[in-house]
Protein backbone atom coordinates (compact mmCIF):
# COMPACT_ATOMS: atom_id res chain seq x y z
CA UNK A 1 0.00 0.00 0.00
CA UNK A 2 1.44 3.56 -1.06
CA UNK A 3 -0.07 4.99 2.46
CA UNK A 4 0.11 3.55 5.60
CA UNK A 5 -2.98 4.55 7.66
CA UNK A 6 -1.82 7.63 10.26
CA UNK A 7 -3.09 5.41 13.07
CA UNK A 8 -1.65 3.73 16.28
CA UNK A 9 -3.43 -0.01 16.41
CA UNK A 10 -1.24 -2.75 17.35
CA UNK A 11 -0.87 -6.34 15.53
CA UNK A 12 1.17 -8.64 16.53
CA UNK A 13 -0.71 -11.13 13.84
CA UNK A 14 0.19 -10.74 10.32
CA UNK A 15 0.30 -8.82 7.97
CA UNK A 16 1.58 -6.79 11.10
CA UNK A 17 -0.07 -3.46 10.00
CA UNK A 18 -3.37 -2.22 8.59
CA UNK A 19 -4.08 -1.59 5.07
CA UNK A 20 -6.14 1.84 5.89
CA UNK A 21 -9.01 0.78 3.56
CA UNK A 22 -12.17 -0.09 5.71
CA UNK A 23 -15.34 -1.39 4.78
CA UNK A 24 -18.44 -1.44 6.47
CA UNK A 25 -21.82 -3.25 5.84
CA UNK A 26 -24.91 -1.73 6.89
CA UNK A 27 -28.33 -2.90 8.28
CA UNK A 28 -26.20 -5.88 8.69
CA UNK A 29 -27.66 -6.28 11.86
CA UNK A 30 -31.39 -7.19 12.43
CA UNK A 31 -32.51 -4.27 14.72
CA UNK A 32 -31.21 -1.82 11.66
CA UNK A 33 -33.19 -3.40 9.40
CA UNK A 34 -36.23 -3.44 12.06
CA UNK A 35 -35.55 -0.10 13.13
CA UNK A 36 -37.19 0.79 9.68
CA UNK A 37 -40.62 -1.03 10.14
CA UNK A 38 -42.59 -0.54 7.08
CA UNK A 39 -40.56 2.02 5.73
CA UNK A 40 -38.36 -0.47 4.27
CA UNK A 41 -41.50 -1.86 2.12
CA UNK A 42 -42.28 1.46 1.07
CA UNK A 43 -40.99 3.81 -1.98
CA UNK A 44 -38.11 5.14 -2.25
CA UNK A 45 -36.80 1.17 -1.00
CA UNK A 46 -39.41 -1.12 -2.28
CA UNK A 47 -38.38 -3.81 -0.04
CA UNK A 48 -35.25 -4.76 2.05
CA UNK A 49 -31.78 -5.01 0.40
CA UNK A 50 -31.27 -8.18 -1.54
CA UNK A 51 -27.34 -7.65 -1.70
CA UNK A 52 -24.72 -6.88 1.46
CA UNK A 53 -24.99 -2.84 1.58
CA UNK A 54 -21.83 -1.84 1.96
CA UNK A 55 -19.56 1.55 2.29
CA UNK A 56 -16.27 3.00 2.53
CA UNK A 57 -14.84 4.56 5.60
CA UNK A 58 -11.64 6.70 3.54
CA UNK A 59 -8.76 7.32 5.05
CA UNK A 60 -9.44 11.00 6.40
CA UNK A 61 -12.13 9.32 8.81
CA UNK A 62 -9.57 6.54 10.47
CA UNK A 63 -8.79 7.82 13.85
CA UNK A 64 -6.78 6.17 16.99
CA UNK A 65 -8.32 4.81 20.29
CA UNK A 66 -7.96 8.20 22.55
CA UNK A 67 -7.95 10.55 20.04
CA UNK A 68 -10.91 13.42 19.84
CA UNK A 69 -13.54 13.75 16.88
CA UNK A 70 -14.67 17.00 16.42
CA UNK A 71 -18.82 17.17 16.37
CA UNK A 72 -19.55 19.58 13.06
CA UNK A 73 -20.67 23.23 13.82
CA UNK A 74 -24.12 22.98 12.75
CA UNK A 75 -24.59 19.50 14.61
CA UNK A 76 -25.68 18.89 17.89
CA UNK A 77 -25.36 15.07 18.01
CA UNK A 78 -23.59 12.33 16.27
CA UNK A 79 -24.64 8.28 16.08
CA UNK A 80 -21.98 6.04 17.67
CA UNK A 81 -22.15 3.09 15.29
CA UNK A 82 -20.44 0.23 17.14
CA UNK A 83 -19.31 -2.33 14.85
CA UNK A 84 -16.88 -5.63 15.52
CA UNK A 85 -13.94 -5.43 12.49
CA UNK A 86 -12.77 -7.91 10.46
CA UNK A 87 -9.18 -7.65 9.48
CA UNK A 88 -8.53 -9.23 6.38
CA UNK A 89 -5.19 -11.57 6.84
CA UNK A 90 -4.86 -13.16 3.46
CA UNK A 91 -6.16 -12.20 -0.10
CA UNK A 92 -9.42 -12.67 0.06
CA UNK A 93 -11.73 -13.06 -3.18
CA UNK A 94 -14.35 -15.45 -4.18
CA UNK A 95 -14.31 -17.06 -0.34
CA UNK A 96 -16.40 -20.08 0.04
CA UNK A 97 -18.78 -19.40 3.23
CA UNK A 98 -17.31 -22.68 5.04
CA UNK A 99 -13.73 -21.47 4.92
CA UNK A 100 -14.00 -18.22 4.90
CA UNK A 101 -13.00 -17.13 8.44
CA UNK A 102 -9.71 -18.92 7.75
CA UNK A 103 -8.74 -15.64 5.85
CA UNK A 104 -9.02 -13.55 8.46
CA UNK A 105 -6.17 -12.39 10.58
CA UNK A 106 -8.16 -10.98 13.80
CA UNK A 107 -10.29 -8.88 14.89
CA UNK A 108 -10.71 -4.95 16.35
CA UNK A 109 -13.14 -2.63 17.22
CA UNK A 110 -14.62 0.22 14.72
CA UNK A 111 -16.73 3.01 16.04
CA UNK A 112 -18.54 3.96 12.79
CA UNK A 113 -19.66 7.54 13.62
CA UNK A 114 -22.21 9.35 11.42
CA UNK A 115 -24.03 12.35 11.31
CA UNK A 116 -27.87 10.85 12.22
CA UNK A 117 -29.60 10.76 8.85
CA UNK A 118 -32.86 9.47 8.00
CA UNK A 119 -32.82 8.61 4.22
CA UNK A 120 -31.09 5.36 3.09
CA UNK A 121 -31.47 5.78 -0.15
CA UNK A 122 -28.56 7.89 -1.36
CA UNK A 123 -27.47 9.45 2.03
CA UNK A 124 -24.72 12.21 1.72
CA UNK A 125 -21.12 11.05 2.19
CA UNK A 126 -20.72 14.00 4.80
CA UNK A 127 -22.66 12.22 7.09
CA UNK A 128 -20.29 9.31 7.12
CA UNK A 129 -16.57 10.77 5.64
CA UNK A 130 -16.06 13.84 7.91
CA UNK A 131 -12.13 13.40 9.32
CA UNK A 132 -11.89 11.74 12.08
CA UNK A 133 -15.14 9.53 11.91
CA UNK A 134 -13.88 6.14 11.98
CA UNK A 135 -11.92 5.54 15.29
CA UNK A 136 -10.59 2.10 15.52
CA UNK A 137 -8.38 -0.38 17.11
CA UNK A 138 -7.06 -0.25 20.01
CA UNK A 139 -5.55 -3.65 18.83
CA UNK A 140 -5.94 -6.65 16.78
CA UNK A 141 -6.69 -9.32 18.79
CA UNK A 142 -5.82 -12.69 16.32
CA UNK A 143 -8.91 -14.49 15.11
CA UNK A 144 -8.30 -17.22 17.65
CA UNK A 145 -8.86 -15.04 20.33
CA UNK A 146 -12.81 -15.05 19.25
CA UNK A 147 -13.96 -18.55 19.01
CA UNK A 148 -17.12 -17.47 17.41
CA UNK A 149 -17.62 -14.05 15.81
CA UNK A 150 -21.30 -14.48 15.75
CA UNK A 151 -21.49 -14.44 19.32
CA UNK A 152 -19.85 -11.26 20.91
CA UNK A 153 -21.12 -8.83 23.01
CA UNK A 154 -20.60 -5.12 22.30
CA UNK A 155 -21.35 -2.15 24.55
CA UNK A 156 -21.29 1.36 24.00
CA UNK A 157 -20.91 3.56 27.29
CA UNK A 158 -20.96 7.19 26.75
CA UNK A 159 -19.51 9.18 29.62
CA UNK A 160 -19.44 5.51 31.85
CA UNK A 161 -22.98 4.67 31.21
CA UNK A 162 -23.95 1.80 29.58
CA UNK A 163 -26.23 2.79 26.33
CA UNK A 164 -26.38 -0.15 24.57
CA UNK A 165 -25.46 -3.79 24.62
CA UNK A 166 -26.22 -5.80 21.25
CA UNK A 167 -24.56 -8.75 20.09
CA UNK A 168 -22.83 -10.39 16.61
CA UNK A 169 -25.78 -13.19 17.13
CA UNK A 170 -27.82 -10.66 15.09
CA UNK A 171 -26.12 -10.26 12.09
CA UNK A 172 -28.71 -10.81 8.91
CA UNK A 173 -24.99 -12.25 7.52
CA UNK A 174 -22.94 -13.65 9.83
CA UNK A 175 -19.14 -12.98 9.55
CA UNK A 176 -18.21 -15.64 7.08
CA UNK A 177 -21.44 -15.31 4.71
CA UNK A 178 -21.07 -11.65 4.59
CA UNK A 179 -16.90 -12.24 3.41
CA UNK A 180 -18.21 -14.89 0.95
CA UNK A 181 -20.95 -12.67 -0.25
CA UNK A 182 -18.59 -9.61 -0.57
CA UNK A 183 -15.30 -10.92 -1.69
CA UNK A 184 -17.20 -12.71 -4.87
CA UNK A 185 -17.30 -9.49 -6.79
CA UNK A 186 -14.39 -7.49 -4.78
CA UNK A 187 -11.49 -9.05 -3.48
CA UNK A 188 -9.98 -7.71 0.52
CA UNK A 189 -6.50 -7.39 0.47
CA UNK A 190 -4.50 -8.32 4.13
CA UNK A 191 -4.67 -5.31 6.14
CA UNK A 192 -8.08 -4.36 5.07
CA UNK A 193 -10.71 -3.76 7.50
CA UNK A 194 -14.53 -5.14 7.22
CA UNK A 195 -17.19 -3.51 9.98
CA UNK A 196 -19.81 -6.23 10.20
CA UNK A 197 -22.38 -4.23 11.07
CA UNK A 198 -23.67 -1.60 13.06
CA UNK A 199 -27.11 -2.27 15.79
CA UNK A 200 -30.07 0.08 15.94
CA UNK A 201 -30.82 2.55 17.70
CA UNK A 202 -27.28 4.06 17.75
CA UNK A 203 -26.57 5.76 20.76
CA UNK A 204 -25.87 9.51 20.32
CA UNK A 205 -23.18 11.87 21.45
CA UNK A 206 -22.82 15.53 21.88
CA UNK A 207 -19.53 17.50 21.84
CA UNK A 208 -17.89 17.34 25.39
CA UNK A 209 -18.84 13.43 26.12
CA UNK A 210 -16.82 10.42 25.90
CA UNK A 211 -17.66 6.93 23.88
CA UNK A 212 -16.74 4.09 24.87
CA UNK A 213 -17.19 0.53 22.89
CA UNK A 214 -16.15 -2.61 24.44
CA UNK A 215 -16.58 -6.13 23.03
CA UNK A 216 -15.57 -9.33 24.59
CA UNK A 217 -12.20 -11.06 23.92
CA UNK A 218 -11.42 -7.78 21.68
CA UNK A 219 -10.87 -4.65 23.64
CA UNK A 220 -12.13 -1.34 24.34
CA UNK A 221 -12.13 1.55 22.28
CA UNK A 222 -12.48 4.94 23.53
CA UNK A 223 -12.67 8.64 22.15
CA UNK A 224 -13.71 12.03 22.92
CA UNK A 225 -16.06 14.39 21.25
CA UNK A 226 -15.08 17.51 20.97
CA UNK A 227 -16.86 20.68 19.33
CA UNK A 228 -15.40 21.38 15.84
CA UNK A 229 -15.56 23.52 12.83
CA UNK A 230 -18.18 24.02 10.06
CA UNK B 1 4.45 15.71 -18.93
CA UNK B 2 2.35 13.10 -19.10
CA UNK B 3 3.85 9.96 -17.01
CA UNK B 4 2.02 6.44 -17.19
CA UNK B 5 2.90 3.31 -15.07
CA UNK B 6 3.78 0.32 -16.90
CA UNK B 7 5.67 -3.27 -16.22
CA UNK B 8 8.25 -4.91 -17.75
CA UNK B 9 11.24 -6.43 -17.88
CA UNK B 10 10.75 -7.75 -14.20
CA UNK B 11 9.93 -4.25 -12.79
CA UNK B 12 7.71 -0.93 -12.67
CA UNK B 13 8.21 2.02 -14.44
CA UNK B 14 7.86 5.65 -15.33
CA UNK B 15 6.88 6.10 -18.97
CA UNK B 16 6.51 8.88 -21.18
CA UNK B 17 4.53 8.45 -24.79
CA UNK B 18 7.19 8.03 -27.95
CA UNK B 19 6.12 7.24 -31.23
CA UNK B 20 8.64 3.96 -32.47
CA UNK B 21 10.39 4.13 -35.36
CA UNK B 22 8.05 2.09 -37.44
CA UNK B 23 5.19 4.67 -36.66
CA UNK B 24 3.40 2.78 -33.90
CA UNK B 25 2.59 4.13 -30.22
CA UNK B 26 5.09 3.54 -27.83
CA UNK B 27 6.67 4.04 -24.29
CA UNK B 28 10.11 5.78 -23.69
CA UNK B 29 11.28 4.27 -20.18
CA UNK B 30 13.28 7.14 -17.72
CA UNK B 31 16.25 4.50 -18.35
CA UNK B 32 15.99 5.38 -22.21
CA UNK B 33 14.30 2.15 -23.00
CA UNK B 34 11.70 2.15 -25.60
CA UNK B 35 8.82 -0.51 -26.05
CA UNK B 36 5.44 -0.89 -28.27
CA UNK B 37 2.48 0.60 -26.42
CA UNK B 38 1.36 -3.38 -26.27
CA UNK B 39 4.58 -5.18 -25.36
CA UNK B 40 4.25 -3.40 -21.81
CA UNK B 41 1.78 -4.38 -18.74
CA UNK B 42 -0.10 -0.78 -18.22
CA UNK B 43 -0.81 0.18 -14.29
CA UNK B 44 -3.11 3.01 -13.14
CA UNK B 45 -0.76 5.88 -13.59
CA UNK B 46 -0.78 6.38 -9.74
CA UNK B 47 -0.75 4.42 -6.51
CA UNK B 48 -4.16 6.26 -5.45
CA UNK B 49 -5.70 6.78 -1.98
CA UNK B 50 -8.99 7.88 -1.41
CA UNK B 51 -11.25 7.88 -5.00
CA UNK B 52 -14.02 9.83 -4.62
CA UNK B 53 -16.22 9.80 -8.01
CA UNK B 54 -19.51 11.78 -8.35
CA UNK B 55 -22.69 11.01 -9.55
CA UNK B 56 -24.86 12.59 -12.02
CA UNK B 57 -22.42 15.45 -12.92
CA UNK B 58 -24.06 16.32 -16.42
CA UNK B 59 -27.48 17.89 -16.67
CA UNK B 60 -28.10 16.18 -19.51
CA UNK B 61 -27.12 12.76 -18.19
CA UNK B 62 -29.45 13.84 -14.96
CA UNK B 63 -32.02 14.14 -16.92
CA UNK B 64 -31.38 10.61 -19.20
CA UNK B 65 -31.89 8.74 -15.57
CA UNK B 66 -35.03 10.73 -14.89
CA UNK B 67 -33.13 12.35 -11.80
CA UNK B 68 -33.59 16.41 -11.87
CA UNK B 69 -29.91 17.79 -11.31
CA UNK B 70 -29.08 17.23 -7.51
CA UNK B 71 -29.24 19.86 -5.06
CA UNK B 72 -25.53 18.91 -3.57
CA UNK B 73 -22.83 17.26 -5.18
CA UNK B 74 -23.38 13.07 -5.23
CA UNK B 75 -20.59 11.68 -3.96
CA UNK B 76 -19.91 8.01 -3.73
CA UNK B 77 -16.48 5.72 -2.83
CA UNK B 78 -14.35 3.67 -4.11
CA UNK B 79 -11.59 1.13 -3.01
CA UNK B 80 -7.84 -0.15 -4.40
CA UNK B 81 -9.24 -3.25 -6.02
CA UNK B 82 -11.70 -1.62 -8.31
CA UNK B 83 -8.34 0.21 -10.17
CA UNK B 84 -7.26 -0.97 -13.21
CA UNK B 85 -4.78 -0.04 -16.31
CA UNK B 86 -4.90 0.97 -19.70
CA UNK B 87 -5.61 -2.15 -22.12
CA UNK B 88 -6.56 -4.21 -19.02
CA UNK B 89 -9.80 -6.47 -19.46
CA UNK B 90 -13.03 -6.17 -17.38
CA UNK B 91 -15.32 -8.52 -16.29
CA UNK B 92 -19.22 -8.91 -17.83
CA UNK B 93 -20.80 -11.53 -15.44
CA UNK B 94 -22.98 -14.01 -17.03
CA UNK B 95 -26.91 -13.00 -17.28
CA UNK B 96 -26.44 -9.70 -16.65
CA UNK B 97 -28.45 -7.15 -18.98
CA UNK B 98 -27.25 -3.44 -18.62
CA UNK B 99 -23.19 -3.05 -18.09
CA UNK B 100 -22.44 0.19 -19.13
CA UNK B 101 -18.78 2.28 -19.52
CA UNK B 102 -18.44 6.22 -17.97
CA UNK B 103 -16.04 8.20 -19.47
CA UNK B 104 -14.75 10.83 -16.91
CA UNK B 105 -12.27 13.06 -16.16
CA UNK B 106 -10.38 12.12 -13.19
CA UNK B 107 -8.42 14.77 -11.01
CA UNK B 108 -5.78 13.65 -9.58
CA UNK B 109 -4.81 15.65 -5.72
CA UNK B 110 -1.46 17.27 -5.50
CA UNK B 111 -1.47 19.10 -2.20
CA UNK B 112 -3.26 18.48 0.81
CA UNK B 113 -6.56 20.38 0.62
CA UNK B 114 -9.24 21.24 3.51
CA UNK B 115 -11.53 24.07 3.60
CA UNK B 116 -10.13 25.45 0.12
CA UNK B 117 -12.03 27.91 -1.42
CA UNK B 118 -13.03 27.84 -5.42
CA UNK B 119 -11.07 30.28 -6.15
CA UNK B 120 -7.87 28.54 -4.99
CA UNK B 121 -9.17 24.94 -5.58
CA UNK B 122 -6.83 24.81 -8.68
CA UNK B 123 -3.54 25.14 -6.53
CA UNK B 124 -4.67 21.49 -5.52
CA UNK B 125 -4.58 19.89 -7.93
CA UNK B 126 -1.64 17.78 -9.29
CA UNK B 127 -2.61 16.55 -12.85
CA UNK B 128 -5.32 14.65 -14.79
CA UNK B 129 -6.65 11.43 -15.70
CA UNK B 130 -8.63 9.02 -18.02
CA UNK B 131 -11.47 7.19 -16.13
CA UNK B 132 -13.63 4.86 -17.23
CA UNK B 133 -15.94 3.58 -14.28
CA UNK B 134 -18.26 1.20 -15.06
CA UNK B 135 -21.34 0.25 -13.40
CA UNK B 136 -23.89 -3.09 -13.72
CA UNK B 137 -26.84 -1.33 -13.29
CA UNK B 138 -28.58 -4.88 -12.80
CA UNK B 139 -27.34 -4.81 -9.08
CA UNK B 140 -28.45 -1.18 -8.42
CA UNK B 141 -30.92 -1.08 -5.47
CA UNK B 142 -32.33 1.64 -3.41
CA UNK B 143 -30.36 1.43 -0.31
CA UNK B 144 -27.35 3.92 -0.11
CA UNK B 145 -27.00 4.24 -4.29
CA UNK B 146 -24.54 3.14 -5.80
CA UNK B 147 -24.07 0.42 -3.95
CA UNK B 148 -20.15 -1.25 -4.08
CA UNK B 149 -21.85 -4.46 -6.40
CA UNK B 150 -22.52 -2.16 -8.90
CA UNK B 151 -19.67 0.18 -8.50
CA UNK B 152 -16.63 -1.08 -6.78
CA UNK B 153 -16.44 -4.55 -8.38
CA UNK B 154 -12.67 -5.70 -9.18
CA UNK B 155 -11.01 -4.10 -12.11
CA UNK B 156 -13.89 -2.35 -13.24
CA UNK B 157 -12.55 1.40 -13.10
CA UNK B 158 -10.13 1.80 -15.81
CA UNK B 159 -7.44 4.87 -15.08
CA UNK B 160 -5.00 6.06 -17.20
CA UNK B 161 -3.51 5.47 -19.24
CA UNK B 162 -1.23 8.50 -17.99
CA UNK B 163 -1.11 11.44 -15.28
CA UNK B 164 -0.60 14.60 -17.26
CA UNK B 165 0.69 17.57 -15.17
CA UNK B 166 -2.11 20.14 -13.88
CA UNK B 167 0.04 22.60 -16.16
CA UNK B 168 -0.38 21.15 -19.89
CA UNK B 169 -4.38 21.48 -19.44
CA UNK B 170 -4.94 24.89 -18.63
CA UNK B 171 -9.23 24.49 -18.69
CA UNK B 172 -10.38 21.59 -17.39
CA UNK B 173 -13.40 23.20 -17.70
CA UNK B 174 -13.26 22.35 -21.52
CA UNK B 175 -12.52 19.38 -22.67
CA UNK B 176 -14.00 17.08 -24.95
CA UNK B 177 -14.68 13.35 -24.16
CA UNK B 178 -15.34 10.80 -26.30
CA UNK B 179 -16.24 6.84 -26.27
CA UNK B 180 -16.20 4.49 -28.54
CA UNK B 181 -17.13 0.82 -28.84
CA UNK B 182 -15.57 -1.16 -31.27
CA UNK B 183 -14.58 1.80 -33.05
CA UNK B 184 -18.18 3.38 -33.59
CA UNK B 185 -18.74 6.75 -31.24
CA UNK B 186 -20.98 6.09 -28.34
CA UNK B 187 -20.70 8.93 -26.09
CA UNK B 188 -19.77 12.43 -26.62
CA UNK B 189 -19.75 15.56 -23.98
CA UNK B 190 -17.59 18.17 -22.96
CA UNK B 191 -16.19 19.09 -19.27
CA UNK B 192 -18.32 22.49 -19.43
CA UNK B 193 -21.23 20.89 -19.30
CA UNK B 194 -20.17 19.51 -15.66
CA UNK B 195 -23.20 20.98 -12.85
CA UNK B 196 -20.19 21.59 -10.12
CA UNK B 197 -16.65 22.02 -11.97
CA UNK B 198 -13.45 20.90 -10.51
CA UNK B 199 -12.87 24.24 -8.42
CA UNK B 200 -16.37 23.71 -7.19
CA UNK B 201 -15.74 19.44 -6.26
CA UNK B 202 -12.68 20.76 -4.41
CA UNK B 203 -14.38 23.61 -2.55
CA UNK B 204 -17.43 20.95 -1.34
CA UNK B 205 -15.11 18.17 -1.13
CA UNK B 206 -12.51 19.94 1.47
CA UNK B 207 -15.14 21.18 3.50
CA UNK B 208 -15.66 18.24 5.17
CA UNK B 209 -12.59 15.60 4.33
CA UNK B 210 -8.92 16.56 3.97
CA UNK B 211 -7.90 15.23 0.53
CA UNK B 212 -4.86 14.03 0.19
CA UNK B 213 -2.11 13.82 -2.31
CA UNK B 214 -3.08 11.02 -4.17
CA UNK B 215 -6.51 11.16 -3.55
CA UNK B 216 -8.37 10.91 -7.00
CA UNK B 217 -11.79 13.11 -7.90
CA UNK B 218 -14.10 11.04 -11.05
CA UNK B 219 -15.49 14.15 -11.83
CA UNK B 220 -18.91 12.56 -13.51
CA UNK B 221 -20.33 11.14 -16.72
CA UNK B 222 -22.16 13.22 -19.68
CA UNK B 223 -25.12 11.20 -21.58
CA UNK B 224 -24.44 8.01 -24.06
CA UNK B 225 -23.21 5.75 -21.49
CA UNK B 226 -24.73 2.08 -23.52
CA UNK B 227 -24.65 -1.42 -22.60
CA UNK B 228 -21.54 -3.55 -23.86
CA UNK B 229 -21.77 -6.68 -24.46
CA UNK B 230 -18.31 -9.41 -23.96
CA UNK B 231 -15.35 -8.81 -26.23
CA UNK B 232 -16.22 -5.27 -27.00
CA UNK B 233 -13.36 -3.01 -27.35
CA UNK B 234 -14.33 0.50 -25.27
CA UNK B 235 -12.07 3.52 -25.74
CA UNK B 236 -12.40 6.44 -23.72
CA UNK B 237 -10.97 9.93 -25.03
CA UNK B 238 -10.13 13.32 -23.64
CA UNK B 239 -8.64 16.37 -25.20
CA UNK B 240 -4.90 16.69 -23.96
CA UNK B 241 -5.51 12.98 -22.14
CA UNK B 242 -4.94 10.50 -24.77
CA UNK B 243 -7.33 7.63 -25.09
CA UNK B 244 -7.97 5.04 -22.68
CA UNK B 245 -8.58 1.30 -23.92
CA UNK B 246 -10.35 -1.44 -22.17
CA UNK B 247 -11.96 -5.09 -23.37
CA UNK B 248 -14.89 -6.86 -21.89
CA UNK B 249 -14.81 -10.28 -21.06
CA UNK B 250 -17.08 -12.92 -19.52
CA UNK B 251 -16.95 -15.08 -17.09
CA UNK B 252 -14.34 -18.09 -18.61
CA UNK B 253 -10.94 -16.52 -17.90
CA UNK B 254 -11.78 -16.14 -14.49
CA UNK B 255 -12.90 -19.81 -14.03
CA UNK B 256 -16.71 -19.02 -13.69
Amino acid sequence: MPFGPCIAVTMDVAPYRLSGTVYGALLNHRTALRSLGDAINRPPYNGPPQAPVLYIKPRNTLASDGEAVDVPAGVAELEVGASLGVVIGRPSSRLPEDSALEYVAGYLIVNDVSVPHSTYYRPSIPFRARDGFCPLGPRVVPRTALANPDAVTIRIYLDDELRQTTTTAELVRPVAKLLSEVTDFMTLSPGDVLAVGVAAPAPRVRAGQRARIEIDGVGRLENRFVAGKA
Amino acid sequence: MKLARIACTGAIHAAQPQQLADGRAGVRLTDGRTLAEEDVVWLPPLEAGTVIALGLNYAKRAKELAFSAPEEPLVFLKGPRTLLGHRGVTRRPEGVKFMHYECELAVVVGRSARGVRRTDAMQHVAGYCIANDYAIRDYLENWYRPNLRVKNRDGATVLGPWLVDAADIPDPGNLRLRTYVNGKLTQEGNTRDMINGVPVLIEYLSSFMTLEPGDVILTGTPEGAVNVEVGDEVVCEIEGLGRLQNTIVGDAPFGR
